[in-house]
């Protein structure tokens, strides 16, 4: 990161707090959430009145759109993993400014998933039921445990990574709403920036940091097990674990790129990130795509090859048959077109690098479509004596109102975390720019009354 | 239902006209009675059943409304099945013609949505007759799939609250006041036995004061799974199945693996379970996965009646069978 070497830390920490005070744009694009957020609640006020009959959703097909975009959260917010810790522990350096904006992806996407779970169910109200009756043998079981692990860890690596920025917080905040600077001060956590506490908090960052491997890769192979714990064609696979995981990486990376562009534009940190972060990220993008091709071949290559009773109708419908255009454009558009594109230096610059990321994110979303629906509608007893709508699948606009509002809060958790804090952690961003501990501590103390 | 009234190895007491559930009333010596209202002419009286499985009358007065508690007990005691009994169906293939009778009766009983009601949009089955081998050089037949009550059944693992659970006498049975309508379970099965309801049951307002009966599931609930149930308050009275007592046609065998004995519910004649299995070359279905049904099937040797399909073909049909 040459270009962001040598900065002074007045200006690295101007260029990181002015984003957090005023910001064109930002009213209306929460507004804009709360809108999508409001019909959504609408939709799901309506399906909580009627029943869950105002999806598509029938004793076939009875998993869809909500569960399908359960995987796809669960998929997403694995990136903070990869990222802040798989590439952070390598001590891979290029990642420090955008650690944080996995991390924000993480948890807003983690929650989520717990939400829209959720919102799938027939009688949410008896939520509690999960914990009172709890079965150990339930791969939902698992699955809630884990993905309350992985919330409060990812929180947790968001947090403490906050903590010696507070000071440039409390000191440049000062203007701003007495809650913020509450916020401001409660995060402090007592921070001093002694040697003593720089080393806890380093420590303890790396702590989580493995901790947080095992139960991300548990999440999302949890995840893959409440398909293939079960013997239905198409989701009786023993690579689901793995398939998903990696599967995981693609859609995560690709989000964290979409982000990345976003922020960077309306933030004006071209300076923190660079056209060289996103040529890392696209060739982390070939690397974790190509290992998910991989998965995919073997996927749908071996059933493929010995056409089962039952498989076979599965794989022909997605190679050839009604699911086939979905399922093409998500192979080529999502993985096959990108893994080559990705290679070209041209297709790596910030603006293509994004337009290809959306492309896998929305591939990547529809790609757990395509995992959740078929198998259903290719059961080994077809839908008789059953009103057409039985046989068939595409969400109901309740199902699609209700999915976006799920969206849209997870978009707005992170647009409130990268409103609130500093896109990137100024201590880490001024370390590498050569300037020390005592340094900052010192710029703090200049004039402040805060301690 | 007390326990006594389990162990009894009586079949149709007769003087169970037709008993309707009121519940656990009175308590004599500390013990449960199980009441039997009876459309007897003393109205002052009624019969009930003591723990030692013998019939007494009582005055009226001296029951009592059913309670929360007693009707938790009695869930308790559903849940766990009747003791040593192993229930098994034998459905001959060769004898159905799809006359449906036995979807009818299965829908009345346990009040499901069918395709006369309103615009026909909501439909549920417990049972369901498919038609099968539609093309082939096999010639088609007519496959009657009730749910197959497995031994190893992949929906009961599945589920996270035990709504849904395997009794001792073989029965999988659904809780529907415990179900968080996850769905799970219908997504497990590879039957695709299951059903849910999507909107308010039908005759919701009817039945809403009606004391949910787990062994019946019904009064059926919104936003919870169902399924069949094997009749299981039929088999508590000694009775056959709803859907086998329907048949016109003698398909459905009836009884308990530990007698080794099947009643056929249309000719009422009892055979030896094992021996009409072997003679016929009886099987289950998808046995490959290792669910080890409670069901089996004869195979559609010398069919009764000539296939015909009526039903409208969907694409995936032709592909599968």
């Amino acid at each position: 990161m040459s270009n962001t070497k040598n900065k002074p830390l007045s200006k690295i920490v101007n260029d990181l707090t002015r984003p957090l005070k005023s910001h064109k744009g930002f009213v209306i694009w929460v507004l804009f959430l709360l809108l999508v957020i409001g019909g959504g609640l609408v939709a799901y006020i309506w399906q909580l009145r009627v029943g869950l009959g105002v999806t598509a959703l029938r004793d076939y097909v009875s998993w869809g759109l909500y569960i399908s975009s359960f995987i796809f959260f669960v998929a997403t917010a694995l990136v903070g993993m990869l990222i802040s810790s798989v590439l952070g522990l390598l001590g891979i350096k290029w990642i420090t400014p955008i650690a944080r904006i996995a991390e924000m992806i993480a948890i807003g996407f983690a929650m989520l998933a717990g939400v829209i779970i959720i919102l799938d169910m027939g009688r949410p109200e008896r939520l509690l039921n999960v914990f009172l009756y709890a079965r150990i043998q339930s791969p939902i079981f698992w699955d809630v445990t884990v993905v309350t692990s992985y919330v409060l860890i990812s929180i947790l690596l968001f947090l403490l990574p906050l903590i010696p920025d507070m000071p440039f917080l409390r000191k440049t905040m000062k203007d701003q709403p007495k809650w913020k600077q509450l916020i401001y001060k409660l995060l402090s956590f007592g921070w001093v920036g002694s040697p003593e506490q720089y080393k806890i908090v380093k420590r303890s960052m790396r702590i989580l940091a493995i901790l947080i491997i095992p139960v991300a890769l548990a999440i999302h192979t949890v995840t893959s097990w409440l398909f293939a714990m079960t013997p239905r064609i198409g989701w009786d696979s023993t690579i689901f674990g793995p398939y998903y995981v990696t599967g995981a990486f693609v859609a995560g990376a690709a989000a964290v790129v979409v982000v990345m562009f976003f922020i960077r534009k309306s933030y004006k940190i071209k300076e923190y990130i660079t056209d060289k972060h996103f040529d890392h990220m696209a060739k982390l993008l070939v690397l974790v795509m190509l290992v998910y091709l991989y998965f995919n071949i073997n996927e749908y290559i071996v059933p493929g090859y010995k056409m089962k009773r039952g498989d076979d109708a599965h794989i022909l419908a997605m190679f050839t048959g009604h699911f086939s255009l979905m399922f093409w454009l998500v192979q080529i558009g999502g993985l096959i077109l990108p893994i080559i594109l990705f290679l070209f230096k041209p297709f790596r610059k910030p603006v293509p690098a994004m337009v290809l990321s959306i492309g896998i994110v929305v591939a990547a979303f529809f790609k757990r479509y395509l995992i959740t629906v078929p198998t259903l509608m290719h059961s080994n007893y077809h839908a008789d004596n059953l009103p057409v709508e039985y046989t068939q699948y595409w969400p109901s606009i309740a199902e699609w109102s209700i999915t976006m509002m799920a969206v849209a809060i997870a978009v707005l958790v992170v647009t409130i975390l990268a409103k609130l804090f500093p896109i990137m952690p100024i201590w880490e961003v001024a370390h590498e720019n050569g300037i020390s501990y005592e340094e900052m501590n010192k710029f703090n103390a200049e004039d402040s009354d805060i301690n | 239902m007390a326990e006594k009234n389990n162990n009894s190895n009586n079949t149709r007491r007769d003087f169970i006209k037709k008993g309707i559930l009121a519940g656990v009333g009175t308590v004599f010596a500390g013990g449960l009675f199980s009441v039997v209202k009876t459309y007897a002419d003393e109205p002052d009286t009624v019969k009930v059943l003591d723990q030692d499985g013998k019939v007494k009358e009582v005055d009226k007065s001296h029951l009592k409304e059913v309670g929360e508690n007693v009707n938790k007990q009695l869930q308790k005691s559903n849940r766990e099945g009747i003791p040593n009994k192993k229930w098994v169906m034998v459905i001959d293939l060769g004898k159905c013609r799809d006359a449906r009778k036995c979807m009818e009766s299965c829908q009345s009983a346990h009040q499901l949505w069918t395709e006369k009601d309103g615009d026909g949009s909501k439909v549920q089955h417990h049972i369901n007759v498919h038609v099968m081998n539609r093309g082939s050089k096999a010639g088609g037949y007519f496959l009657p799939r009730p749910c197959q009550h497995c031994d190893n059944p992949p929906c009961t693992k599945v589920c996270p609250v035990n709504a849904t659970f395997k009794r001792n006498d073989g029965i999988v049975l659904i809780d529907n006041a415990r179900c968080v309508g996850c769905r799970f379970c219908v997504a497990a099965c590879p039957y695709s036995a299951r059903t849910f309801n999507w909107f308010d049951p039908k005759d919701a307002d009817k039945y809403k004061d009606v004391p949910y009966n787990i062994e019946l599931n019904v009064p059926q609930r919104k936003g919870t799974v169902s399924k069949c149930v094997f009749s299981a308050d039929q088999i508590r009275v000694g009775k056959l199945p709803y859907c086998a007592t329907a048949c016109p046609n003698g398909v459905y065998w009836f009884g308990d693996e530990y007698e080794d004995a099947v009643t056929n519910g249309t000719t009422k004649e009892t055979v030896r379970f094992s021996n009409l299995l072997k003679e016929n070359a009886g099987y289950t279905l998808l046995p490959e996965l290792g669910t080890k049904p409670s069901v089996w099937y004869l195979p559609e040797k010398d069919r009764l009646f000539p296939f015909e399909d009526y039903h409208t073909p969907s694409d995936d049909n032709a592909k599968h069978h």
